[in-house]
């Protein structure tokens, strides 16, 4: 085991009486002064595993190992108490590295010299001293930034399902998310749970390779990683990007990913822990469980930094009412949502607009901020979009030939929204004033007494019509 | 009480169970382990008394000391209530924010309720003499707390007997005396603040029928699903439905003297949001920032689990107490579902048996000690007066399913229901309150109070109004079908007005400055206009006009815009309406 989470202390107490085990839990006879949320170590065959006390009473504790229980054995595993709750190292120096859930590196680098331990699971912050989100990070991907725009402190999830690109979405947005404008400290802390052998080999490639490594921490526990240490990961993740937000000033967003693993790794410790279940065997918890992390995301007044979160997961069966997607649409502030049918017609990113949503959009565009026409094009998109897509379907039933000539423009509009305005390479980082440029163009294919959400003199201002004759 | 100690016996998250106590009382509060992290005892069984922790328990210990103080947990009233922000155990978070110089709310900390060193101009009431008698709600003076609020310093609901001193005309804390009360050898010192258990309905003198309506600047509240000053509503709705725009705007615009915001288990951002733009947003009536009449209640959904149900009865008992002042009060509470929720987890840890969806069987009775405690009222003491406390409740039930035991058993103790669709909110119609499925029982009460302003045409309009969205709703499964164009001219007609009372009505924009809040009168005036053009319309499809003719009429047009006017515009351009709808429907009758 590696070194990084071992600070020296006294161990206080110690026990072989392991009355049982279930799963990830231990379960064994209480000595006097075991303390709730108490770190524990457990030695198998000179290997130390660390687990955590969960439930003290007098008579048992509950252990839940940050390990697998293989090897243990009642009578004879020493369980040593440490009298002291889950921290982790932290430190500047973790930018550019690659960690696993315990914060231990995990990239063959030198251990970091840590600069504070702190507690993964964080402390609330004061809702009196909160200020509201409104300033714009670019993406440098249009759908996003145009239709969904992301401004720092909010947590936007992305809703994927298995087999559709939201990794290389991820990525994308590691590699060119900036904040417009300024030469603020930015970085990126990135949150890999339970993914795959592959997936987890595409993320160390991709953020090797790209030059962004500098500015970003990783943390990965593989699909492979003990229960509790994927449920530790995205706090830790959190408490890393905590540090470089309110202790250096720096701007952090903190991508996680895949979230649906971590809500599986909670239901399999509510299992083993014999729990009342919620909906579909999720603990009733999960709600304020999710939010305990999605809530460290935000804006404070007297802070420089600021916390963004992007949690990413995938729907099992591709269904938004499922427990999971449920409760995270709840917490967070709005939801990028990735539709299969666009994917299959080869638009990447494939963003669902109708059902995505950015709820502090309306606080982060505009001038100054995004471009003074942002809002009407927003809106102008939106609802010639929506009209497409209904001719579309009307098409289907009605025939072609039966539209008229200005609906066919909309069918055209729409095709060419997707192909153009939604579509984009994934290596392409358009800046906003690319994006809406890019999102005038398409909006001329309509006549211009269609574009009802934009008021005259903006069109004359930035119409590809008019621009055309200044110029 | 002399000094009670127990010990910590386990400690599972939330849920401590203590030993040693002697003779435990339910809901006494007591003080666990070395920081003293407080917390309420909700069950004893045997010698373990079962407490449920206000606060993170980690680190706690088994064998640590648990101190019971033999008293309920209880709010502080008094001035300085309004314009606070509280989390669930009335701890003002600017205070601690302010103490603690951190922005993380750590645990432990204890503060007041109200400032101990903030001094009030405190007015006697010139009517009460030393010598009078004096009861429970008698007035005995004034503090100006904001410019906006008048508090009426009352006799405490448990004091009575002869007003033996009242102090003069002059500044105090809240905790000097400024009248002592005695009956026998009693003496009672009345200070500008007083307790009260948060779980215990403050008393009044009579309950009364709720018969005025509280106008909230929602259209499709007041007009439609209209509710009542001391009424009761839910609002549930799926995530993306606008319940917490909907709520804040009711908060803002109501007609009501005191706003209660109660944040339980929510987004921290939205919070901060409500508070910065109550701070910015002038009340519609009197032009003052709206906080000088607000209070809130802000437990986020990271903040302590166990502090949503506190959150929901503090806000409650702080809106109980300006109603016994007179007052009419709105309290939000979003979302009821966190705090149900909450009860789901402690039920749980308690290992009781678990009802619907694990949650416990007392879920419904939990909700009704809450919306129960809303009211008109005719209040204690003299002068005579009458207050109210409406409330809204936010349920967000899981994928929108409102078979959830939240919502059932809501749906048993409210009287209006505003159930917020998912596809009235892809389709960006807001607010997105179903009208086939809403529905508020305060109508009949409320009918007699529009009817005099507009001599009765508001319960005929309305029932109109809804009998044409009904049919909408029929024929709207014949056009998937058979296409809109196979319908006789007179259904055509219904899906168009149908469509006006969508647009032109119904949707409100809370982003738009003059749309926001919709005065009474307006909404009135649209009414007025859609019926006038449906009643001309109707009239020219049956002597033979197409309703493809009536589609392009002008006044057709301008009934989408109406909205969008203050209403001394709308006056001028209702006219100005009237005039071409005339015009308009005599042209294509003649052709």
């Amino acid at each position: 085991m590696s070194t990084a989470l071992e600070v020296p202390k006294l161990l206080t107490k110690a026990t072989k009486q392991i009355i049982g085990t279930r799963g990830a839990l231990i379960f064994v006879k209480a000595l006097g002064g075991i303390s709730y949320g108490e770190l524990v170590e457990i030695e198998v065959d000179g290997d130390t595993r660390l687990g955590q006390v969960i439930d003290v009473g007098k008579d048992v504790a509950v252990i839940q190992i940050f390990g697998t229980s293989l090897g243990i054995t009642p009578g004879k595993t020493v369980i040593k108490f440490r009298g002291e709750t889950l921290r982790i190292p932290v430190s500047t120096d973790m930018l550019g590295r690659i960690f696993d859930g315990l914060a231990r590196p995990i990239d063959g680098g030198p251990p970091i010299v840590p600069e504070d331990y702190l507690d993964i699971h964080g402390a609330p912050l004061n809702p009196s001293i909160r200020i509201p989100p409104s300033e714009f990070i670019e993406t440098g991907i249009s759908v996003i930034d145009g239709m969904l725009t992301l401004v720092r402190g909010q947590k936007l999830p992305i809703f994927s399902g298995s087999g559709l690109p939201h990794n290389r979405i991820a990525m994308q947005i590691v590699r060119q998310a900036a904040v417009k404008g300024t030469g603020e400290k930015f970085a990126v802390v990135f949150g890999a749970v339970g993914v795959t052998h592959e997936e987890a080999m595409y993320f160390l490639r991709e953020l090797r390779s790209m030059g962004a490594l500098d500015r970003t921490i990783a943390f990965i526990a593989p699909a492979s990683a003990p229960t509790v240490e994927k449920l530790a990961l995205p706090r830790t993740a959190l408490t890393a990007a905590e540090f470089l937000a309110w202790r250096y000033d720096m701007h952090v967003l903190t991508i996680l990913t895949d979230m649906t693993n971590y809500c599986e790794a909670l239901k399999e410790i509510s299992a083993a822990r014999e729990e009342v279940p919620g909906r579909r065997g999720y603990p009733g918890y999960m709600y304020t469980d999710l939010a305990t992390m999605y809530e460290r995301a935000g804006r404070v007044a007297d802070k420089k930094g600021s916390m963004t979160i992007m949690p990413i997961l995938t729907m099992p069966d591709d269904d938004i009412t499922h427990p999971i997607p449920d409760l995270t649409g709840y917490i967070t502030e709005g939801q990028i949502v990735l539709s299969r049918d666009l994917w299959r017609k080869g638009i990447y990113p494939p963003v669902d607009v109708f059902l995505s949503l950015s709820r502090l959009m309306k606080e982060g565009i505009g001038p100054r901020k995004t471009r003074e026409d942002h809002r009407e094009v927003f809106s102008q998109l939106f609802a010639a979009y929506s009209e497409g897509s209904y001719l579309r379907e009307l098409a289907t039933i009605v025939g072609i030939e039966s539209l008229t000539a200005r609906d066919k423009k909309y069918l055209e509009f729409a095709d060419q929204f997707e192909r153009l305005f939604i579509n984009q390479g994934e290596y392409e980082r358009r800046d906003i004033d690319t994006t809406l440029d890019i999102a005038w163009e398409i909006l001329s294919i309509l006549p211009e007494e269609e574009l009802t959400q934009i008021r005259p003199e903006t069109i004359k201002k930035y119409h590809p019509a008019y621009r055309g004759k200044h110029k | 009480m002399s000094s009670r100690i127990g010990r910590i016996y386990r400690i599972a998250g939330p849920l401590v169970v203590a030993v040693d106590i002697p003779n435990p009382v339910m809901y006494e509060v007591v003080y666990v382990g070395r920081e003293g992290l407080i917390g309420e005892v909700i069950a004893v069984r045997g010698d373990k008394v079962y407490i449920q922790v206000y606060e993170e328990t980690t680190g706690l210990t088994v064998g640590e000391k648990v101190e019971a103080t033999g008293k309920p947990l209880s709010a502080e009233l008094g001035p300085g209530l309004i314009g606070s922000i509280y989390d669930g155990l009335q701890r003002p978070e600017k205070e601690i924010a302010k103490q603690l110089n951190d922005i993380f709310i750590r645990r432990g900390v204890k503060l007041p309720g109200l400032d101990r060193s903030r001094k009030w101009y405190f007015r006697r009431e010139r009517g009460v003499k030393v010598g009078d008698k004096v009861g429970p709600g008698d007035i005995v003076g004034y503090v100006d707390e904001t410019p906006l609020i008048v508090h009426r310093i009352m006799i405490p609901p448990n004091v009575r007997g002869e007003l033996k001193w009242i102090a003069d005309d002059g500044d105090y804390t809240v905790d000097t005396t400024i009248a002592i009360v005695s009956e026998g050898t009693h003496e009672y010192n009345v200070k500008l603040y007083h307790v009260w258990p948060i779980r215990m309905p403050r008393p009044y003198e009579e309950k009364l029928s709720p018969v005025e309506p509280l106008v909230t600047g929602i259209r499709v509240i007041d007009h439609v699903f209209p509710i009542a000053k001391g009424g009761k509503a839910a609002v549930p709705g799926g995530f993306g439905t606008g319940k917490t725009v909907l709520l804040q705007e009711l908060t803002k615009w109501s007609h009501a003297d005191i706003a209660i915001y109660v944040g339980c288990g929510e987004r921290g951002n939205e919070m901060s949001d409500a508070l910065t733009s109550f701070l910015k947003l002038m009340d519609v009536r009197r032009g003052r920032p709206m906080m000088e009449r607000s209070v809130f209640i802000a437990n986020t959904s990271n903040m302590p689990v166990a502090a949503r149900e506190t959150s929901v009865f503090l806000g409650m008992t702080i809106a109980e107490y300006f109603r016994d002042m007179g007052y009419d009060v709105i309290i939000v509470a979003d979302s009821t579902s966190r705090w149900a929720e909450a009860m789901r987890e402690i039920s749980g840890r308690m290992e009781e048996m678990p009802g619907e969806e694990g949650f416990p069987a007392y879920l419904a009775s939990r909700l009704a000690e809450f919306y129960e405690r809303a009211g008109r009222v005719k209040t204690l003491g003299r002068p005579e007066r009458i207050g109210s406390v409406t409330v809204f409740g936010a349920v967000s039930p899981p994928g929108g399913d409102f078979s959830e035991p939240v919502v059932r058993g809501t749906v048993r103790y409210v009287q209006s229901f505003y159930a917020l669709d998912y596809s009235l909110a892809t389709r960006r119609h807001f607010p997105a309150i179903n009208w086939l499925t809403s529905y508020s029982l305060y109508v009949d009460f409320v009918k007699e109070y529009w009817d005099k302003l507009v001599d009765e045409k508001w319960s005929k309009y309305r029932a109109t109004m809804l009998r044409i969205l009904q049919r909408e709703a029929e024929l709207s499964d014949i056009v998937r079908l058979v296409g809109p164009e196979a319908l006789p001219e007179e259904d055509k007609l219904v899906l168009e007005i149908a469509r006006i009372i969508r647009e032109g009505f119904l949707q409100q924009s809370a982003l738009d400055p003059v749309d926001a809040y919709s005065p009474p009168e307006k909404g009135l005036i649209m009414m007025e206009a859609i019926m006038e053009f449906y009643r001309k319309a109707y009239e020219a499809i049956s002597k033979g006009v197409p309703v493809s003719k009536i589609r392009e009429l002008k006044s057709r047009h301008m009934l989408f815009r109406l909205k969008f006017y203050t209403l001394d515009e709308l006056k001028k351009v209702m006219n100005e309406f009237l005039n071409i709808l005339d015009q308009e429907f005599r042209e294509v009758i003649k052709v």
